[in-house]
């Protein structure tokens, strides 16, 4: 081996030279990873369409009782927070080390921001009596406006219960693997934020930083089609 | 031997691109919302719209978010070809058994 000059001696010998060969595999395997997660989510889409579908009167009843301007803020947030995550990639690609940690900093309070406004619908849900499971007795029980009782009929069609029911468990489930999604997403965020402020990141090696941020984008990719299946199909 | 430089490092963007894709997301966010107001004849009519303007949001942050535009071609076909045939295949064999099965009486 001839070293042509110290200085790529030392770019040679570099403990984190192995590291930024792997940089292409890394993403690529992040990127096999997202797959995976399209395809769990897939799942839980097309069971969403079929009974939407069988269900068409019943699941339109139980889109009345979520709140738009909740999942309109919730989409809002989260927009914003894939942009800072995107932005926070871009500062320390250019090896701006301090814009990068403000930018990683605003996204996880985005997220936590996210997830305060999820436990506010869902609080509501569980004062309603709403459960997974178990919604069609709420909405039998319960005569207020917003959580009216289950007609028998409506738009000139009988309304099976069960429907409702079913719709408030795909609710639950979705939004909740996708909160435990922005959850991990949160985790993953701050540790990159703890490397961040160790200065182990720069602007030729970044890999964690931008494979979390590609995780980051995901939720947000879900919460994409989540939110207009969820809340505005009225 | 190879040095890793600026180069050999993943595609830098314009720092602007991020902030307009971001607007283009918000701005595509309130659209959906507004056409959710409004009732464009059927169900389904409702559902396409808001699943094309969902479509068109995934994309943007797909190609700008996600670099996914300056990416080669073994994370196209790996990370989006190959899921989405694998989508198509799993839940179309589903949804067409699901609507289309004719149970003999």
């Amino acid at each position: 081996m001839s070293v042509s000059s110290i200085k790529e001696f030392e770019t040679i010998k570099h403990p984190v030279h192995e590291e930024l060969a792997g940089y292409e595999g890394a993403k690529f395997g992040m990127w096999l990873f997202l797959a995976t997660e399209l395809l769990l989510f897939g799942v839980l889409f097309a069971g969403f369409a079929i009974f939407h579908a069988k269900y068409p009167v019943e699941f339109k009843l139980a889109h009345m009782s979520l709140d738009r301007v909740m999942g309109s803020i919730n989409t809002v947030i989260l927009i914003t927070s894939s942009m800072t995550v995107a932005l926070a990639i871009d500062a320390i690609q250019r090896g701006k080390r301090n814009l990068s940690i403000w930018f990683l900093v605003a996204t996880i309070l985005l997220a936590s921001g996210f997830l305060v406004v999820k436990y506010f619908e869902y609080t509501a849900k569980f004062h309603h009596n709403i459960f997974p499971g178990n919604a069609q007795q709420v909405v039998i029980d319960h005569h207020t406006h917003q959580y009216g009782p289950v007609p028998s009929q409506w738009e000139g069609k009988a309304v099976d219960k069960n429907g409702v029911n079913l719709f408030f468990s795909f609710y639950f489930v979705m939004t909740g693997i996708h909160g435990l999604h922005v959850l991990i997403g949160m985790i993953v965020l701050t540790w990159v934020l703890i490397g961040m402020i160790k200065g182990k990141y720069t602007h030729w090696y970044y890999t964690p930083v931008e494979n979390s941020g590609l995780y980051w984008h995901l939720v947000d990719l879900i919460w994409i089609y989540l939110f207009p299946l969820f809340y505005l199909i009225q | 031997m190879h040095i890793p430089t600026q180069e050999s490092r993943g595609h830098i963007s314009p720092t602007k691109t991020y902030i307009y894709v971001g607007i283009a997301l918000l701005i595509l966010t309130a659209i959906t919302v507004a056409a959710s107001y409004i009732d464009f004849g059927s169900m389904a009519i409702n559902v396409t719209i808001a699943l094309i303007i969902a479509t068109v949001k995934a994309t943007l942050v797909l190609l700008y978010f996600m670099h996914l535009k300056y990416e080669n071609m073994l994370i196209w076909s790996f990370g989006i070809f190959y899921p989405l045939v694998l989508f198509i295949i799993m839940i179309g064999m589903v949804v067409i058994d699901v609507f289309l099965r004719v149970i003999p009486k």
